[in-house]
């Protein structure tokens, strides 16, 4: 079997092992907390990073008015169609098709990475913003208007007494590694049709 | 140079008398502490640092077990075990009521001694730590996960638990002996008949190694002497357990006089293995009688009782190899086994000298009946024939001693205030330390076992007088720390403790610190009464009783308005702390209350009887400061006339529960 086809079926096929890690993470950190609590987001579910975590930052985020992290999504029935649904074209692809359909592979999962995080910054917008009227705690910003509690999308950002961190997990580096070997896959494809 | 270093300082001693314009005349203790360079540096643990022991320290009649950090001498908690704790709803609430119960009926206070250290293969496991009950006799298991009170046993034929809480090398038992003679079965008779009536049982307990469960196994039915202190054999000595007694006068009246008179009392060695034979050949009597077994479900979060009907009773004068008696001179009161297991120390309490026996010699002895007489039927073993070695003259008044790793024994002496270092074998008085005031026990970390961690020394002293601010006629009591790391021991530290520590015993922190437990677990609550969330809320009437059943998180009750409740009612808060965080207890306190408050781990269900009087509106509220909206977490019960027509009714938010 011709080296990019492999690397093609093992690029793609790696998506799933999305239901076996979480795509990301957020964690806070503040004093009192020597223990982070955090989560860990899944394409089909978010989970404690240590136990009970969501229930304490729940608890700690209705004073300020926030909903509690969901635990049923929309998100979490669509992404997992979606992945099984571009794993199988993905090894269809790889088996069937020429190397140039890789590349379109490619391209579509790249749109349909963005849109997935696209989604995941409207969610943590309206997690942050869409505060209770009778929340106990309303602070504002120096304009006067209500300060909000948006989560970064990624890297590290003070919110209040928290530091709140949110970074990529092992499901999403492996994501990265199976598009970038599809990529690499199209090349090589590339390479070998000219032989 | 010594004595240019010794001059210099005298110097100074001089120089500071007069430029310190006669601040207070404190004694050598102080001037000591600072000599041991460092001392502060040395005691000193950083914030957010561990301390390196755990000490658990007898609350004496507070009844109670203290839990300090070495070296800091900082106090972490105050266990609640013999006497209620108001503060934490001990022994009030519904579910540790039968914690506090005999056959005497509902005792509320205890006298709490001898804290041990469970054991494995002679060395400390950290899985529970025991203490005795001295004046209603009781024994308890505490939990070193939990830090809480799990099991408290009853002692029947006992009279004054003393002889008692220590542990066997590998926990198979923890014994009882009695510090009063009594007769038994207790009846009606002329004191002064004690004489040759009166008995003293010793009680060994069995401990079950997957649940700790205490179970009483067995009694020695001995002469009416008085047992004071024991430790166990280990090593080539285990399955013997050895026991002092003082009172082998058998007097009944002024023994301060009439119990000093005999020139030796006994250390009896008991060898419990050779009991477990009698008691499977069945050479027991059993006797009726009636104890409390007190067991505290980590699972219902609650408490019950079950009562022991029978006990069986050894003997001793039927069941030869039994008992030994060792003479020990001047009503010894510590009893202490070296690390080996081959030397017995007794400390005679009115002596000035310490002795020791060797087991070796003490097998020997039994081999080639070197007796010396017998004391009902118990045969004597020939002084002489037993004796190891004699601490000549180490100082007044010895009451116990611990051992380092290194073959050295520390010995207390109440007398003389001061602490005595000595050789092992060689009987060599090493060093002396001056204490302030008049010890009674000392701890070395596993210095009752068969590995000591001879770093520290903590001296726990009777008399305090003078050492910290003064507070009134009574006084915190007294605790010293010594590093006994060098040759010389060197004071580091006074440091108050609660009730008057009778005794103590310490252990390296990472032994526990990973198994100290965070939370209870929410769905491993099995308490009959638990809810598990907001919407299970409910009141129920149950003729005049009524049962609220309430949920706390931050930073509200659910219901927190609950109508419907009249005068003469009983009112059972059944609370559940729906928390799963560390260190978020809620406190529930109802006005005007003849009980107590409580205090509500995360996860656990506690429940609070209260009989309201009075017509009114009568506040609720969160005692233990929870979250920034903490003096918010309150509400209101209304107590209506009784008959009155108003029907039950609880709500949060003006909602209903359970929609």
């Amino acid at each position: 079997m011709k080296k990019s086809k492999i690397m093609m079926l093992v690029g793609s096929a790696l998506l799933l092992l999305l239901f076996v890690f979480p795509l990301w993470n957020i964690t806070l950190e503040a004093p009192q907390y020597p223990q982070p609590i955090g989560m860990n987001i899944f394409i089909t579910k978010i989970v404690d990073a240590n136990p009970n975590d969501i229930q304490n930052i729940n608890l700690m985020n209705h004073y300020v008015g926030m909903k509690p992290i969901p635990t049923e999504m929309t998100e979490f029935k669509i992404f997992p169609k979606v992945i099984i649904g571009m794993v199988i074209l993905g090894l269809l692809i790889g088996f069937k098709a020429h190397y140039q359909w890789y590349l379109v592979w490619f391209i579509l999962m790249l749109i349909l990475g963005i849109a997935g995080m696209y989604d995941f910054y409207l969610w943590e917008y309206t997690y942050g913003h869409d505060l209770n009227a009778k929340a106990a705690i309303k602070f504002l910003n120096p304009d006067g208007s209500p300060l909000d509690y948006q989560p970064p999308l990624f890297g590290t950002e003070l919110i209040l007494n928290f530091k709140a961190r949110s970074y990529p997990r092992t499901g999403a580096y492996l994501l990265f590694l199976g598009m970038a070997l599809t990529l690499i896959a199209f090349f090589i494809g590339h390479k070998e049709s000219k032989k | 140079m010594k004595s240019i270093v010794r001059n210099a300082f005298l110097a100074m001693v001089v120089l500071s008398f007069f430029t310190a314009c006669n601040k207070s005349g404190k004694k050598d203790g102080q001037a000591n502490g600072a000599l041991a360079s460092n001392a502060a540096e040395r005691v000193y643990v950083a914030p957010g640092k561990y301390d390196e022991f755990y000490a658990f320290v007898s609350g004496g009649f507070s009844g109670q077990l203290s839990v300090y950090g070495l070296p800091s001498g900082r106090l972490f908690r105050v266990i609640p075990v013999f006497s209620q704790d108001p503060e934490k709803g001990y022994g009030y609430s519904e579910e540790t009521k039968a914690m506090m119960m005999t056959s005497h009926g509902f005792v509320p206070w205890g006298d709490a001694h001898h804290p041990d250290i469970s054991q494995t293969n002679g060395e400390l496991d950290g899985r529970w730590v025991f203490i005795n009950e001295n004046n209603t006799p009781r024994i308890a298991r505490i939990s070193l996960k939990t830090f809480e009170t799990s099991e408290i046993l009853e002692i029947p034929n006992s009279a004054g638990n003393h002889t008692s809480a220590y542990v066997t090398e590998n926990t198979e038992y923890v014994v009882a002996g009695t510090r009063f003679s009594v007769p038994i079965p207790q009846r009606d008779m002329p004191i002064k008949d004690y004489k040759g009536n009166f008995k003293g049982a010793i009680s060994f307990i069995k401990v079950d190694q997957e649940s700790g469960q205490m179970d009483l196994s067995f009694q020695i039915m001995m002469p009416g002497f008085d047992y004071d202190k024991a430790h166990p054999g280990r090593g080539k000595s285990h399955g013997w357990f050895f026991f002092t007694t003082y009172n082998s006068e058998e007097a009944n009246s002024l023994l301060e006089v009439n119990a000093s008179q005999n020139d030796k009392d006994f250390i009896a060695a008991v060898n419990w293995k050779k009991a477990e034979e009698y008691l499977k050949a069945g050479k027991f009597t059993t006797m009726p009688v009636n104890y409390a077994h007190n067991n505290f479900n980590e699972n219902t979060h609650t408490a019950t009782t079950t009562w022991g009907k029978t006990v069986r009773v050894l003997n001793p004068a039927e069941c030869p190899g039994l008992v030994y008696f060792l003479p020990t001179p001047k009503s010894p009161h510590g009893c202490d086994v070296d690390p080996t297991g081959e030397y017995i120390v007794g400390s005679g309490k009115l002596a000035a000298s310490i002795t020791v026996h060797s087991y070796t010699k003490m097998m020997a002895a039994i081999e080639n009946k070197k007796f010396d007489g017998d004391a009902y039927g118990i045969p004597i073993l020939k002084y002489e024939a037993v004796l190891a070695g004699t601490v000549v003259q180490p100082g007044l008044g010895p009451l116990h001693t611990e051992f380092d790793a290194n073959g050295n024994a520390y010995t207390s002496f109440f007398i003389s205030s001061e602490v005595v270092k000595w050789k092992l074998g060689t009987w060599e008085v090493l060093d002396r330390q001056p204490v302030f005031y008049s010890i009674g026990h000392l701890m070395i970390p596993g210095g009752n076992s068969r590995k000591p961690f001879g770093k520290y020394l903590v001296a726990m002293n009777k008399i305090t007088k003078d050492r910290f601010l003064p507070t009134g006629p009574e006084v915190s009591q007294s605790a010293q720390l010594f590093d006994i790391s060098g040759d010389k021991m060197q004071l580091l530290l006074d440091f108050p403790t609660i009730g008057e520590p009778h005794y103590a015993a310490g252990i390296p922190a990472e032994k526990i610190m990973a198994n100290s437990q965070k939370i209870y677990k929410l769905e491993e609550n099995k308490h009959t009464n638990a809810i598990k969330g907001e919407s299970e809320g409910k009141v129920v009437r149950k003729g005049n009783e009524v049962h609220v059943y309430m949920t706390m998180i931050r930073s509200h009750f659910a219901p927190d308005n609950i109508e419907g409740v009249q005068v003469g009612d009983k009112v059972f808060f059944h609370i559940t702390n729906l928390e799963q965080d560390y260190d978020v207890p809620h406190g529930f306190a109802v006005l005007g209350n003849n009980n107590s408050e409580l205090l509500i781990m995360p996860g656990r269900t506690t429940t609070l009887v209260w009989e309201p009087k009075e017509v009114g509106v009568w506040p609720f509220y969160c005692t233990d400061f929870c979250s920034a909206l903490h003096q918010e977490m309150q509400g209101y019960i209304r107590i209506s006339p009784k008959n009155s027509n108003v029907p039950i009714s609880y709500t949060l938010d003006g909602d209903k529960l359970g929609k």
